[in-house]
């Protein structure tokens, strides 16, 4: 008699439990950098100490985001808040985003470029501002005989990285360039991020945003580019398919080349080298008028809220993100300890991100650059990005032409936006 | 006894039953279901009839993965088979170290598809780089040899220890009748051992020729369907357009390729079945 009154009574205390929690609801943040994973948690944690609301925070494994998404989101609770790239990968899951227009985080918003709009209707905002170019390794290029202000153009960096080359057994470096490896660990820095420019420039030059079919105007610089990357590099352009990204870190960080093309959430990764020797250049590809072209900044780290969820736990989800961009754990997570430059309003003085290369970032926008938008967003598929890949890989080893490029890179856009609309 | 079994042989069945259900029926339906609809999550669905399936055969990159993985299963059934019989035979002879040889041999069976592909990599890519050859990933022919490689390094072993079972039950009187009779080596070989083993072929050649259908791991790993999608088998095709392409009609159209690819698999299985099954003897 005794169990059966405890079982009852622990029974009903699980009851009031569950209920308690479910009344407050509860957040589940499906995150999609797996670099900051060890920061959400922590947070997630001090929230939950603060608050009582419960916060999970899973994060994907790299390059597995969709398909955990895909499985989570028809789990009984499904994430509250979860990230797409951009409209491309909005396209998919744009069902279930719940409208932010009268959120904290969208009225917090420093620009409305920032967040995804359907009409009236806010679908993601961004969290994250980043911005990639060709990390320097100054000390090695002073030892050189060379600054950063020398490299101006294509031209330049084309006379700069091929001295650089010549000169290498006397530099003690194997080539200019870290390997552009085209393993998938890397390969996104070349088919994606590099292939920006070209997308870029041809956007300008047309004045649009997004486009049906790609023209390829600037091809040629991308091959411009490109022939540079493999040939001032340090390894030979037949290996590459078989190099990864930590390759190319190996590479700069044994300064071993001068010239890395990533982000600047590749800061953990090179920061030993110390921030006075690094900096970080535009990437030129010989574009008319790129004396004034700064870094490509952009953002593919889009906030999406579940409509799905119980009314509740949206509510617990909205309260949690405007405690994150307000509160000030939030902001030192966000802007110190992950590092992040964030697109809202709250994040200034002291909340100011405080990656060196960031400030890079900042000082050539002072200096009246402009930077490159990124608009691998509009790029409709991922299909897209493999099959320039492979072409890109097999021009580079020699066993594919340029023109198989050229027929991904335009003939491939058109049918790809056809497949995927 | 017996009649205890008959009472409650379903509580014994119970459990493969529900765990056949739970993991290969109830998938395999939903499955199908899915393939005639168009969806991102599997909750919210439309109807479209046959029009995923009526893509999956316009797709070329379907149709090529189709007979890339033939020519693979052809070869590697072959390969595989004759060499795990030609060791098996070997290795009954009773020479020494027989037992350590069939661990060796066997060992390679138990590492993982996806880890073997990775090791393999490195070392093709080694020997072709020193040979000044393209990679894996930039010539097709070499991705394919290089699976059919792996593959037998992976299969052979397990083949073996199947045929050393089936020839250790060749009745040792029939083998003495033949010695009796004049019979040589080539002829108790082909006239006794092979009809008395046919049991093992059959399973033998079921397994190599599925498993070589279906390769997934391996080929993620070895050439993820470099280049292009020149080495890409059907497995990693449906895969690729269940998860690396945008837009809802991908999801059924993956699903619909998956299903005609049970089909494929089930009815060339089938003929085989038929085909060795035929060549069976009874003792």
């Amino acid at each position: 008699m005794k169990k059966l009154v405890s079982l009852v009574l622990s029974l009903c205390l699980c009851l009031a439990l569950t209920s308690a929690a479910c009344a407050e609801g509860s957040v589940y943040y499906l995150n999609f950098k797996p670099e900051q994973d060890p920061q959400w948690q922590e947070l997630a944690k001090t929230y939950t100490e603060q608050t009582g609301v419960p916060v999970t925070v899973v994060t994907a494994a790299s390059g597995q985001y969709e398909t955990t998404l895909m499985s989570e989101i028809e789990k009984s609770d499904p994430p509250t808040l979860f990230q797409v790239n951009g409209p491309v990968g909005l396209a998919n899951w744009k069902d279930y985003c719940y409208d932010l227009k009268d959120s904290e985080i969208y009225k917090h918003l420093t620009s409305d470029a920032f967040a995804l709009k359907d009409g009236e209707k806010v679908n993601a905002v961004a969290y994250v501002i980043e911005t990639y170019g060709l990390i320097t390794n100054t000390k090695l290029l002073e030892k050189a005989g060379y600054t950063p202000a020398d490299i101006t153009n294509f031209e330049s960096l084309k006379k700069v990285a091929d001295d650089l080359q010549a000169r290498k057994d006397e530099l003690g470096i194997e080539g200019a360039f870290t390997s552009a490896g085209m393993d998938g660990s890397s390969d996104w820095r070349f088919k994606t991020h590099l292939a920006n420019m070209p997308i870029y420039y041809e956007y300008q030059q047309d004045g649009i945003g997004t486009t049906e079919a790609i023209k390829g105007t600037f091809l040629d610089n991308y091959k411009a580019i490109w022939d540079l990357y493999i040939t001032d590099s340090t390894c030979d352009p037949a290996m590459l398919s078989s190099k990864t990204g930590n390759d190319a870190v190996a590479e700069f960080v044994g300064e071993k080349a001068v010239f890395y093309q990533n982000g600047t959430w590749a800061w953990n990764d090179v920061k030993e080298l110390g921030a006075e020797n690094l900096t970080m250049l535009p990437i030129f590809i010989g574009a008319e008028g790129e004396e004034n072209q700064g870094l490509c900044t952009g953002t593919e780290n889009f906030w999406c809220v579940n409509s799905n969820a119980d009314q509740e736990d949206i509510d617990a989800t909205l309260d949690f993100l405007a405690w994150v961009v307000t509160s000030d754990e939030g902001r030192k997570s966000m802007s110190q300890d992950m590092g992040f430059v964030t697109p809202f309003d709250t994040f200034t003085g002291e909340y100011e991100s405080a990656n060196p290369l960031v400030k890079v970032d900042t000082q050539y926008t002072a200096a009246g650059k402009l930077p490159v938008t990124w608009n691998f967003p509009s790029i409709p598929s991922e299909e897209w990005k493999n099959g320039v890949g492979s072409a890109l890989t097999a021009y580079a080893a020699g066993t594919g032409d340029w023109e198989a490029v050229k027929t991904a890179f335009v003939d491939g856009w058109a049918t790809e936006y056809q497949l995927s609309h | 006894m017996e009649k205890a079994i008959k009472r409650y042989w379903p509580i014994f069945l119970l459990p493969t039953l529900a765990a056949f259900i739970i993991g290969f029926i109830w998938p395999f339906l939903w499955g199908t279901f899915l393939s005639f609809h168009k969806f991102t999550t599997i909750s919210k669905t439309t109807f479209v009839g046959f029009a995923n399936f009526a893509k999956v055969f316009s797709d070329k990159t379907f149709t090529d993965a189709f007979f890339f993985t033939a020519k693979f299963t052809i070869v590697s059934t072959v390969l595989i088979n004759v060499i795990a019989f030609a060791i098996a035979l070997a290795l009954t002879r009773g020479i020494r170290g027989t037992n350590l040889f069939r661990t060796v041999f066997f060992l390679p069976n138990l590492i993982g598809g996806i880890v073997l592909g990775y090791i393999w990599q490195i070392l093709l890519n080694g020997i072709l780089s020193n040979l000044g050859r393209p990679l894996l990933a930039l010539d097709a022919r070499y991705g394919f040899w290089g699976l059919i490689i792996l593959m037998c390094w992976q299969q052979i072993g397990y083949m073996m220890i199947i045929y050393i079972a089936g020839l250790q039950n060749v009745p040792g009187d029939l083998l003495e009748a033949a010695s009796i009779d004049g019979a040589t080596g080539m002829q108790t070989l082909f006239k006794i051992k092979l009809p008395m083993v046919m049991p093992s072929i059959t399973i033998c050649t079921f397994l190599t020729l599925t498993n070589s259908f279906k390769l997934f791991d391996q080929n993620l790993s070895l050439t993820n369907g470099e280049p292009g999608k020149a080495s890409q088998m059907l497995a990693l095709n449906i895969y690729d357009t269940f998860y690396a392409r945008s837009g809802a009609q991908w999801k059924g159209i993956g699903q619909a390729k998956a299903v005609v690819f049970f089909l494929l698999v089930v009815f060339i299985a089938l003929i085989q079945l038929y085909f060795t099954r035929r060549k069976e003897v009874q003792q």
